[in-house]
């Protein structure tokens, strides 16, 4: 089982929807189809749905935090939101939690962010 | 009675999903909790996430091997590489520590495996390889249905 990204803009809030399995595999793909989205689009902030997401691993936490960086560096802010108890806990171990912001659905991250 | 499975396969990275459904499946027949089936899918992951990048440099020629042994309630596995080795491993299980920050790792492959298990050796030599034994018991205070 693959990763499948769907991005969709709102406003100016990119939604990033995951679908299967993120790993070292699969984060490859996640980045270069957000970077690329980055580049074409005008982005202010992201919004991140783990709702359909099976199974992550470190590589998955290394990726979300690089996306967090890359729009943090264009002083945007990221919500990630339906994260399952699994993902919770790799997030709680790596602290990412200090920094990214978790909201529980989609409609309450795009809220957080004064889009909705 | 000890139950065994080994299986090896090239360091590529579309095997990490392979790798830990495998053993996933080897070890269902124990009777793991959903929870503890995640955990052991997430430690086979992150080691052979870690043989392909560190160990073999993202290189495919490279093997991983993975044994797995089930006894009673114990689980055993062993997932190893012939590749780099580790230099400092006590900085290398450092929560956070990366050696390469240029490929987005998050540097909390190690954390995690000791979070997860209740064992970790690791016994790496560099030019060598690597090779992690991690040992996990399964919590057997489950609801009993009958």
């Amino acid at each position: 089982m693959g990763l499948a990204v769907n991005l969709e803009l709102k406003h100016t809030v990119l939604c990033i929807r995951l679908e299967g399995e993120l790993d070292h595999h699969t984060a490859d793909v996640l980045r270069s189809q957000v970077e690329d989205y980055l580049k074409k689009h005008k982005v202010n902030h992201i919004v991140l749905n783990l709702e359909g997401l099976s199974f992550m691993d470190s590589s998955g936490l290394g990726v979300i935090l690089g996306r967090y960086k890359q729009i943090k560096s264009q002083n945007g802010e990221m919500v990630v939101c339906a994260i399952s108890q699994p993902v919770r806990r790799l997030f709680e171990m790596s602290g990412l939690f200090k920094i990214i912001r978790l909201e529980e659905d989609e409609e309450l991250a795009l809220q957080a962010l004064g889009v909705a | 009675m000890r139950n065994e499975m080994k299986i090896q396969f090239s360091a590529l990275s579309q095997n990490e999903s392979f790798a830990r459904v495998t053993v996933a499946a080897f070890i269902a027949q124990i009777d793991p909790t959903v929870d503890e089936l995640t955990e052991i899918k997430t430690v086979v992951s992150e080691a052979v996430t870690n043989a392909i990048i560190h160990g073999y440099d993202n290189k495919p020629t490279g093997m991983v091997y993975i044994e797995a042994a089930i006894e009673e309630d114990t689980i055993h596995l062993t997932i190893r590489d012939e590749g780099h080795g580790i230099t400092d491993l006590g900085q290398a299980r450092q929560p956070l520590y990366t050696s390469k920050p240029e490929l987005e790792r998050s540097g909390m492959g190690f954390t995690i495996m000791e979070n997860f298990m209740d064992e970790v050796e690791v016994i790496s030599e560099p030019s060598f390889g690597t090779t992690i034994h991690l040992t996990k018991y399964l919590t057997k205070n489950k609801a009993l249905c009958n």
